[in-house]
């Protein structure tokens, strides 16, 4: 095998070849002409899916008829006020909290984490779970780690639990798990949902295999695709043929990182620390078995029980008014665009959101103004 | 924040290897990754931790399925023949180009 081959810019441009991307959107156009009806309602759960679309323009490719829609893709998006609000009490109790970037700007009732830091609070942006242990170890204040994302994220919280904290860390899990999600959504009359693209990297972790059920209870196909332009075309072809056929399958189309089984060894850390809960996700609904929380074995190093948690403290600030025209989870759910909200762009921007879908740079909202809004949805392909 | 990264292996010592993505190099635990990774291998990163060592067969297989969707269309019927010459052009193998 020639050298050039392992270099890492060679292996995604691999995946990233305009030649075979165009072949493939004219696979994908004439596939939805031969279901021979428009229009068919597909939807993928994850933000990363969403901004590959966007960035590389996939989305005026598409054909007409052919309807690609957003669902619950975004850990930071779908994690609701009540639990940003239980990370702003601790740290206006004065303990550090450490989080991922996005986590930092998405609303509260009353305020967001960064609200709370510029009351002085003590924020911490970090990057890696790794990163938590050794901020703990560098003070003797308490440090929460307000731990958010889904199951490929819930594995790297596991896995620093298993490792043994510093006694004076904590941590407030607001980790959740996909499957349950799509459940919900299916459910939804409104939606429509023909079939799911599945996250690749979650995937990656539970394995395809945890679709199966789903298929079979909800007649839909699901295929599972990574995020380079060329797995989205193919997984999207792939979903369009079997609605076609109506063979309501999984398929993965991500093999050089998903199995059937996915990574038995994080699976299994991920369990030994986590038990599935249900809870609220930020307007879906109450999700049975969405949420993970730290099993009972791990009360000591629960920030949930190592500190009062009173929400109430919270309420001399006032709940922001314009949050209520926020339409974030009729986006989730598939029922919207972000367009569609009468404060997109207008009240609610990057600079300043009203709303967690235009925190993160995987949200529905962010997404669609960062790359000009409405994206153009009227190409021919 | 979900998003993994490829990246490649430069070196490993114990629990973390540094890995190259696209020229910056970062640490990456590997307490999650299900196979050992030596330098040279790919892995899949997402927040720090590998979550998966990406074998080169199955980045073939990943193409070859791609391939297959591309090819079927191709007879299925009319591909653009400058599409097909591309493609035949961008993988150096003339033979394809009709
Ligand atoms: S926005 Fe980020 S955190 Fe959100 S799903 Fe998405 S990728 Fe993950
Ligand atoms: S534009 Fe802002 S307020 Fe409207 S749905 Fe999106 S995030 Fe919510």
């Amino acid at each position: 095998m020639p050298s050039t081959d392992r270099d890492p810019a060679l292996f995604e441009l691999k995946f990233r070849d305009p030649a075979r991307a165009r072949a493939l959107v004219e696979a994908l156009g004439r596939r939805t002409a031969e279901l021979g009806r428009t229009p068919v309602s597909v939807m993928h759960v994850c933000g990363s899916h969403e901004q590959a679309i966007a960035k590389f323009g996939l989305r005026s490719t598409f054909p007409r008829g052919l309807n690609v829609i957003m669902g619950p893709g975004c850990p930071v998006c779908i994690t609701d006020a009540p639990e940003v609000d239980e990370g702003v009490v601790l740290a206006r109790q004065g303990v550090h909290i450490a989080t991922y970037g996005d986590m930092v700007r998405v609303p509260g009732t009353s305020m967001s984490l960064a609200d709370a830091q510029a009351d002085g609070a003590k924020i911490h942006v970090i990057y890696s779970a790794a990163q938590v242990v050794e901020l703990a170890q560098s003070t003797s204040d308490q440090v929460v780690f307000f731990a958010t994302g889904f199951e490929t994220t819930a594995v790297a919280t596991a896995a620093i639990v298993l490792g043994g904290l510093p006694s004076n860390l904590s941590i407030l899990s607001a980790h959740k798990y996909i499957p349950p999600a799509m459940e919900i959504v299916a459910e939804v009359p409104e939606t429509k949902v023909e079939g799911f693209l599945a996250a690749g990297h979650a995937a990656t972790i539970t394995g395809s295999a945890v679709f199966e059920p789903f298929v079979a209870r909800h007649h839909v196909p699901v295929v599972v695709a990574g995020f380079e332009p060329l797995d989205i075309l193919a997984g999207l072809v792939k979903l369009v043929e079997l609605i076609r056929d109506r063979t309501p399958q999984v398929v993965n189309m991500f093999p050089r990182c998903v199995t059937r089984a996915g990574n038995l060894r994080a699976q299994e850390q991920l369990w030994k620390v986590f038990r599935p809960t249900g809870g609220r996700w930020r307007g879906i609904a109450h999700v049975p078995n969405g949420n993970l929380r730290l099993r009972d074995e791990f009360r000591s190093i629960d920030a949930r029980r190592r500190f009062t948690i009173d929400l109430a403290s919270l309420w001399d600030h006032a709940p922001a008014a314009l949050a209520q025209s926020c339409i974030c989870g009729d986006i989730m759910a598939g029922l919207s665009s972000p367009t569609d909200c009468k404060l997109f762009g207008q009240e609610c921007t990057p600079e300043k959101p009203v709303g967690a879908c235009m925190v993160s740079s995987e949200g529905a909202c962010k997404i669609w103004h960062e790359y000009g809004g409405h994206p153009d949805l009227g190409g021919d392909a | 924040m979900c998003l993994g990264v490829p990246g490649k292996v430069i070196e490993v010592a114990g629990n973390v290897a540094t890995v190259d993505f696209w020229g910056v190099r970062r640490q990456v635990q590997l307490d999650v990754v299900d196979e050992p990774v030596a330098p040279g291998d790919y892995i899949l990163n997402h927040v720090g931790f590998a979550i998966r060592r990406i074998p080169e067969s199955e980045i073939a297989e990943t193409l070859a399925l791609y391939e297959q969707l591309i090819t079927q269309a191709e007879q299925d019927d009319l591909m653009a023949e400058d599409v097909r010459n591309e493609i035949a052009g961008a993988r150096g193998d003339r033979r394809a180009v009709d």
